[in-house]
């Protein structure tokens, strides 16, 4: 019994979820109001799109890639979310502004008013990623600068959309966010509906195990037959798929758009997959674990908020948090070695 | 005569000068010819401390795959926070000052490189989690700074010779320095040596932990010394003054032509990438397109060269 606690890698795997508990205990104990229904609700609603963005970036890290533009396409899902999928091509301020000016009639044609525009937007933003998967497999090219560009794409079109902040979110897309199930808040349910799905896409799917394989060994996986531009395509669709819905829960729960208002994500998810147990390299992943890292990071802010440290800390926090569990697994690394 | 164009041709840098060049004839068409020399000199100005931190940056991606230096944005706010309140408007404290800057920076570096060495994380991950300690001390101690740089630095960094900036000047010295190190000193070749193949250069008994440790070093005192004279340029330091040069130092080193792979770095590359750069905004500006348009541009024009480059290096 001893000996099975003792093991590195049960270790290893349990050390997203002990370091959460950790986390949430200290946050209960100095605070136990915390602990109810309302407290875990307030506490945790940001961590949903955070959640879904690192599922994202985790998407582009199995096969050894990086995505820096991440936050700029959260922001970009946001800006389209509160003016194009709300009310059509006549929610942009731009056009609002020729309807003022008269240039425009007072009721503006069916195309101009239907969300479909939005969808349009949105399922160009997955398309645009797949492309970039294809791009970067077929030039062979450093997805870090190739991201880097499309970070600076993303905010171009996110400020030519929404100039200020502003628009409104969909009304589905706020009641879904602000839903209140009863017994368990929901961002608790909301992340383990994130983390299942992701677990079942990527560990328990036999084209999953592919894509992990391709990311362990690309030239294995090209060998028996199966396309690595497929495989590329595919994860990069997918970062833009769980982006989406990143930038929609978000846009949900603020109500409005801004393009600068996800940028801190590119970094909070790379931290967050590295939290959660996954590896830079190699294919190595963990679905739930990153769901847990962006949950622990979350709350880092949340904890120093009780502890009545000034929030200019915050960052800092997830900074020193993401060394400990580092330092933490570097340990273990080294007990494994050891045996 | 043919053979000399032809090796000018050859060299990667060469196209950012030109792209630089082709931008600047286009603005200054627009406006006839007027303030060409403000354009210039603006360009010039700016420009600097883009290459500044680009000189880091750049010694760093020389490292190899998966080197990257995500703290500089963090270590140019706080040393640039921490020298003026050192410096605290008096002439006689701006050499403490600079030094102070210098040794922020140098403190930033060792304690990446050690995260990188004990926690054997890729680099990435090191410099970004040390970017979240950093940011965050230099929010809290920056946070109400408002003290003017000492009068002196102002005028230096501001100074001019004849519309050419003084500081421009020393920069290309400083980059003339830092070619001169990386092609023609031991520790130069190391560096390109570990970035080509690192158990070949451990093998051929190059000092691997040494070499990165100062790289990582020399990267972030850079960023101090550019935290430092933006403090100076801009009257004072503030809480976003770094933000813009992540993204930036990644790109000059990408438009100058040196390997992302690493490996294979030029200097002269990053003069003409920030030119460039600087020169596209201004060029946008002048014909009056919207910040949107002008993040647009920038980001198909890190793409287009990346892949102009992929294609170079295969052909080659």
């Amino acid at each position: 019994m001893i000996g099975a606690a003792l093991n590195p890698r049960l270790l290893r795997n349990l050390l997203p979820a002990f370091s959460l508990a950790i986390l949430l205990a200290a946050i209960f104990w100095v605070q136990p109001r915390t602990m109810s229904y309302f407290g875990l609700n307030l506490m945790l609603n940001l961590a949903i799109p955070i959640a879904l963005a690192t599922i994202a970036q985790m998407a582009v890290i199995t096969v050894n890639d990086l995505d820096l533009s991440i936050g700029g396409y959260v922001g970009y899902v946001a800006c389209v979310g509160a003016t194009l999928l709300s009310g059509g091509a006549g929610a942009l301020p731009a056009v609002r502004a020729l309807q003022e000016s008269g240039a425009l009639g007072r009721e503006l044609p069916w195309i101009l008013t239907t969300p479909l525009a939005g969808v349009v937007a949105l399922a160009l933003g997955v398309g645009v990623y797949a492309l970039l998967g294809a791009l970067i497999h077929l030039r062979n090219l450093p997805s870090i600068v190739v991201t880097l560009g499309m970070s600076f794409v993303w905010l171009g079109l996110s400020v030519m959309i929404l100039p200020s902040p502003g628009g409104q979110a969909p009304g589905w897309d706020r009641t879904l966010m602000g839903f209140k199930p009863p017994y368990a808040p929901f961002p608790i349910i909301a992340a383990g509906v994130i983390a299942a799905a992701a677990h079942f896409l990527f560990m328990r799917t036999s084209y999953g195990s592919i894509l992990r394989g391709a990311g362990g060994n690309p030239r294995a996986i090209e060998r028996a037959g199966w396309s690595m531009l497929r495989v590329k395509v595919t994860m990069f669709a997918l970062t833009g798929v769980f982006g989406m819905l990143a930038g929609l829960s978000l846009v949900g729960l603020t109500t409005s758009g801004d393009a600068n208002i996800a940028l801190r994500y590119t970094l909070l998810s790379i931290a967050g997959v590295i939290l959660g147990g996954g590896e830079f390299v190699g294919g190595r992943i963990s679905p739930v674990g990153a769901v847990i890292g962006a949950m622990t990071l979350t709350l880092a802010g949340s904890f120093l908020t009780f502890l009545s440290i000034p929030s200019d800390w915050q960052i800092g926090a997830q900074g020193a948090i993401l060394i400990l569990v580092l330092a933490a697994r570097a340990l273990i690394d080294r007990a494994e070695k050891a045996r | 005569m043919t053979a000399l164009l032809r090796r000018l041709i050859a060299k990667p840098w060469l196209w950012a000068y030109g792209a630089a060049a082709v931008v600047f004839l286009i603005t200054v068409l627009f406006t006839g010819g007027r303030s060409s020399g403000e354009v210039a000199s603006a360009a010039l100005t700016f420009a600097t401390f883009y290459v500044i931190v680009g000189l880091g940056q750049m010694f760093v991606v020389t490292l190899g795959p998966g080197n990257v230096d995500l703290s500089i944005p963090a270590t140019i706010t706080l040393a640039g926070a921490v020298a003026t309140k050192v410096m605290d408007t008096q002439d006689a404290m701006i050499l403490p000052g600079l030094a102070v800057a210098l040794a922020c920076g140098a403190a930033v570096g060792a304690f990446n490189y050690g995260l990188i060495l004990i926690l054997r994380i890729p680099p990435i991950i090191a410099t970004l989690s040390s970017s979240f300690l950093v940011q965050s001390t230099a929010i809290a101690y920056g946070r109400g700074l408002r003290i003017k740089p000492p009068p002196r630095l102002a005028d230096f960094a501001t100074a001019q010779f004849h519309g050419v900036p003084i500081l421009a000047l020393c920069v290309i010295a400083l980059a003339g320095a830092m070619s001169v190190v990386l092609h023609r000193t031991v520790y130069g070749a190391w560096v390109t040596a570990i970035g080509q193949n690192i158990r070949a250069a451990r093998l051929a008994g190059v000092d691997v932990g040494v070499t990165r440790l100062a790289t990582y070093v020399l990267c972030a005192a850079l960023a101090g010394l550019c935290g430092f004279l933006l403090s100076g340029f801009s009257g004072g330091s503030s809480l976003s003054m770094g933000e813009e040069y992540l993204l930036t130092s990644i790109a000059l080193v990408v438009i100058g032509g040196s390997s992302v792979a690493g490996g294979a770095s030029n200097v002269p590359g990053l003069w003409g990438a920030a030119l460039f750069l600087f020169l596209v905004v201004t060029m946008l500006n002048t014909y009056g397109f919207g910040a949107g348009l002008r993040y647009l541009a920038t980001g198909f024009i890190i793409i287009g060269v990346i892949v102009a480059a992929s294609r170079r290096d295969r052909t080659a």
